[in-house]
C-alpha cells in the first residue's frame, strides 16, 4: 500500500500536516488523498518530501504553502496565497485561484486552470506560475525573479515595480505598473513559454505571447525621475 | 555705534524660531538633490523615556533584598500559549532583529556567540538567516517580513521561533531599504536581487492584509512547525492598543512593540522622527490591551526601542513587559560611533573614517552608506575586518552582563527575588508627559494625568 486518504470531515487537519511532515516518508506512502476539504486552510503547508498530496475538491488559505519537493493536485478552487513561498515540487489547482497565489514562490511551477484573482506571483523569487485563464491586478508585484504565463488577460497595474522576473501575457493587458514595460519576444522567451505551456499542460501558441519586464529605472535613486515613492 | 544701529544689529541677528539653522539646512538639502534625507539609527529628537521615570527602593514600608547575597531570579519564559516549545532565556534581556545585509556577518556571529554565552536569544532579520548567525546562536527567532526574502522552509524548520514583523519603531507603515553600496554578491544572492540596487522592501505582506487573515497565516507556521515553536508578532508603536489586542485575537504567543526611538539600519529621516509613538506610551498602551483581555502572562510582551541600560530594562520589566530587545545599544556595545577600532591585535583611530562621511565618531548615522568606520553596519570586506567576532562577542557579552546586573541590583533594592516581580506601584514619573504616557503619578504625588 502507497497510498492513503485522509477525510477532513472526521480527521482534523493537524493530523492529516503531521503524517505528510513525518511519517508519509517513514511508511512508505506517496499518494494521499485528501476528502471533504471543504475550503479548510493551511492543508499540506511545508510538505517537504516526494509525496503527491490529491485535494479532492476546494481549498481554503495558503494551500501547499511552502512546499517542497511535493506534488499537490487541487481538484476544485483555491483561497488566498496558494503555494506561498513555494521552493520546488508543482502545485495544480483545477478550478480558480483566489488572490497572492505562487505569492514569493522561490521555485517550483504552480499551474492554475482557471483565474487567479488580484497579485498573482506578487514577491515571486524564482518559480514558475502558469495560468490558464486571466490574473487580477497587481500581479507580478515587485516579482523578483521567476517567469509568469498568462494564457487569458492581465489586470490593472501589471508587474508594478518588477525587478528580474518575466510575465508573458497572451491576452489583454489593461494596464502596466510603474517601470513594466513590453519588450520584444527573443527565440529563448518563444522556447520559455513553450516549455511552461507543455509542463502545464496547454496548448497555445507561443507567438501569441508578449513579454513583460522591467525598465529597470527604479532599479535606482534618481530625484529627477519623479518618482512615486 | 549708537544705540539704534546697536539696537538694529541684535535684530538683524535674530533667529527664527521656526526656520532655525536646522530647518534651513533641510530646505537647502532638499532643494539641491530633490530627494528626502536616508540615515540609520534612531529618532534623535528628544522623547518622553525610561530617564522620565524613577523606581521607588524599598525603606520602611518595604524591605530590599542584600545587593550581592540573595538570588535575584532572572529567568525567562517566552511562547507559553500555544508553542510546545517555548523560549527559556536566562535573562529578559534579548538582541533585535537587524539583517545580515545592515550588519556584517561577523557582526552576525558576534551577537550569537555573545547571546549563548548568556542564554538569550538573537533574531534575524530583512535578508534571511545565515549559516554564522544560526550555528552561533544556540536560540533563534526568524523574521518573517513582508519582502520574504531568503524566506524558506528549512530556516522556518530550524528557527526556535517565528517572528511575523508587521512594523518597525522606526518606521511604523514603511518598508525597509537597503542601499545599492550593501547590496553585495552574497547579500544580493540571499535576497534574490541585483547586485548593487537601492533596494526597497514592500511594507505589506504579499500574502495577507488584516487582522483575519493573519489568524490564518498564524495557523499556517504552526502547523508548518507541527505546533512547536512559538510565534510571535512585532508592531511599530503607533495605535499599540489595538494592535496588540488584534495580534492576540490573531493567536500569538509573543507580542513584540518597537517604539518610536527604536533604530534602522537605513530609512527616511521624516518616518525616524516623525512616525510613530514613544517607548514610554507604547509600553503602556501595550500592557494595558493585555490586562483588558485578561492575557497578562498568558502572551508575553517585548519591548524596544531605546533600551540601553539596565535602569532601563527594569524600569519596562516594572511596567509590565516580560522581555526588552536591543538593538541600537548593541551596535554601540560593539564599537559603534566610537573614535577607534582594533585591527590584527592594535588600536586604529577611525577619525579620518568618519571625517570621509562628513561626520565623526559620536555623530554618525551613517549605517546606509555601507561604509562603517569601525565596521559594524557593512559588507564590504576589509572594513568587516575591523570588528571580529572574538571581541565582539566579548564586547557585547559585557554590555549585557553590565544591564543584567543593574537589573538585578536594583530590582533587590526594590525588595523583589524575581525580576518579573517589579510593578508599576515601583515606579513614578518624574516629569508631567512621562506621567501621562506611562500613566505613572507624577514623582511625590498620587496624580495620574488625565486620570
Ligand atoms: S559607526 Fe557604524 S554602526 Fe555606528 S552609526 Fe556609524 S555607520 Fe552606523
Amino acid at each position: 500500500m502507497d497510498s492513503l486518504s485522509f477525510d477532513l470531515a472526521a480527521t482534523p487537519l493537524r493530523d492529516l500536516n503531521r503524517f505528510l511532515h513525518k511519517e508519509a516518508v517513514t511508511q512508505g506512502i506517496r499518494h494521499v488523498t485528501v476528502l471533504h476539504p471543504d475550503g479548510a486552510h493551511n492543508i499540506a503547508v511545508g510538505l517537504d518530501a516526494p509525496v503527491a498530496v490529491e485535494i479532492a475538491g476546494h481549498a481554503g488559505y495558503y494551500a501547499a504553502g511552502m512546499l517542497k519537493h511535493g506534488e499537490v493536485t487541487i481538484q476544485g478552487n483555491a483561497g488566498t496565497g496558494v503555494a506561498e513561498n513555494m521552493m520546488s515540487g508543482k502545485v495544480h489547482v483545477k478550478g480558480f485561484a483566489s488572490v497572492s497565489a505562487g505569492a514569493s514562490a522561490h521555485g517550483g511551477l504552480l499551474v492554475v486552470d482557471g483565474d487567479t484573482s488580484l497579485r498573482c506571483g506578487i514577491s515571486l523569487k524564482g518559480g514558475d506560475i502558469v495560468v490558464g485563464g486571466s490574473v487580477g491586478s497587481f500581479s507580478g508585484f515587485m516579482a523578483q525573479a521567476g517567469r509568469m504565463v498568462i494564457c487569458g488577460n492581465a489586470g490593472d497595474a501589471l508587474g508594478d515595480s518588477l525587478y528580474e522576473a518575466v510575465i508573458y501575457v497572451r491576452g489583454n493587458i489593461k494596464s502596466l505598473g510603474a517601470d513594466a514595460r513590453i519588450e520584444d519576444m527573443a527565440e529563448s522567451d518563444y522556447q520559455a513559454v513553450g516549455e511552461l505551456l507543455a509542463a502545464a499542460g496547454f496548448s497555445y501558441d507561443p507567438h501569441e505571447f508578449k513579454r513583460v519586464a522591467s525598465a529597470k529605472s527604479l532599479y535606482h535613486w534618481n530625484a529627477d525621475a519623479n518618482q512615486e515613492y | 555705534m549708537n544705540d539704534n544701529e546697536h539696537l538694529l544689529k541684535h535684530i538683524a541677528k535674530e533667529p527664527s524660531a521656526g526656520y532655525d539653522r536646522k530647518i534651513m539646512d533641510y530646505i537647502h538639502n532638499a532643494a539641491t538633490h530633490g530627494l528626502y534625507e536616508i540615515r540609520g539609527m534612531g529618532a534623535k529628537r528628544a522623547v518622553p523615556n525610561f530617564d522620565d521615570l524613577v523606581l521607588l527602593g524599598a525603606s520602611l514600608s518595604r524591605y530590599p533584598l542584600e545587593g550581592y547575597r540573595e538570588k535575584c531570579v532572572t529567568k525567562t519564559v517566552l511562547g507559553t500559549r500555544f508553542a510546545s516549545k517555548p523560549i527559556e532565556l536566562e535573562i529578559p534581556i534579548t538582541i533585535a532583529g537587524m539583517s545580515f545585509g545592515a550588519l556584517s556577518a561577523n557582526v552576525k556571529e558576534s551577537l550569537g556567540r555573545a547571546a549563548t554565552e548568556l542564554g538569550t536569544s538573537t533574531t534575524t532579520g530583512d535578508g534571511g538567516m545565515t549559516a554564522e548567525e544560526r550555528q552561533s546562536s544556540k536560540t533563534l527567532v526568524y523574521q518573517c517580513l513582508p519582502s520574504r526574502y531568503g524566506f524558506n522552509p528549512d530556516d522556518v524548520r530550524r528557527a526556535d521561533a517565528i517572528e511575523i514583523v508587521i512594523g518597525q519603531g522606526a518606521k511604523p507603515g514603511g518598508g525597509g531599504m537597503l542601499l545599492g553600496q550593501k547590496i553585495s554578491p552574497r547579500v544580493a544572492k540571499m535576497r534574490t536581487l541585483p547586485e548593487g540596487i537601492d533596494q526597497r522592501s514592500a511594507c505589506r505582506h504579499p500574502d495577507w492584509t488584516g487582522p483575519d487573515d493573519l489568524v490564518i497565516k498564524i495557523q499556517e507556521l504552526r502547523e508548518m512547525t507541527d505546533w512547536e515553536k512559538p510565534i510571535y508578532v512585532k508592531v511599530g508603536a503607533t495605535r499599540t492598543f489595538h494592535d496588540v489586542k488584534l495580534a492576540v485575537h490573531a493567536g500569538a504567543d509573543v507580542i513584540v512593540v518597537d517604539g518610536m526611538q527604536g533604530g534602522t539600519a537605513a530609512t527616511q529621516t521624516c518616518f525616524i522622527e516623525h512616525v510613530g509613538i514613544p517607548t514610554l506610551a507604547a509600553l503602556r498602551q501595550a500592557v494595558d490591551a493585555l490586562e483588558d483581555l485578561d492575557m497578562k502572562g498568558k502572551v508575553q510582551l517585548i519591548i524596544s526601542g531605546g533600551v540601553r541600560t539596565g535602569a532601563d530594562v527594569a524600569k519596562a520589566l516594572a511596567m509590565g513587559a516580560d522581555a526588552v530587545a536591543i538593538g541600537q545599544g548593541v551596535l554601540y556595545a560593539l564599537g559603534c560611533n566610537h573614535d577607534a577600532y582594533t585591527l590584527d591585535g592594535a588600536v586604529h583611530s577611525a577619525c579620518d573614517d568618519y571625517a570621509n562621511l562628513g561626520t565623526a565618531a559620536g555623530f554618525c548615522h551613517h549605517c546606509h552608506t555601507g561604509r562603517c568606520p569601525v565596521g559594524i553596519t557593512t559588507q564590504d570586506e576589509q572594513l568587516a575586518q575591523r570588528l571580529m567576532p572574538d571581541l565582539g562577542a566579548k564586547r557585547l557579552k559585557n554590555y549585557l552582563k553590565t544591564l543584567n546586573m543593574e537589573l538585578t541590583t536594583l530590582a533587590r533594592a526594590c525588595g523583589k527575588q524575581n525580576v518579573h516581580h517589579l510593578e508599576r506601584e515601583d515606579l513614578a514619573a518624574m516629569t508631567i508627559e512621562a506621567a501621562a504616557m506611562a500613566r505613572l503619578p507624577l514623582a511625590g504625588t498620587d496624580w495620574v494625568p488625565g486620570f
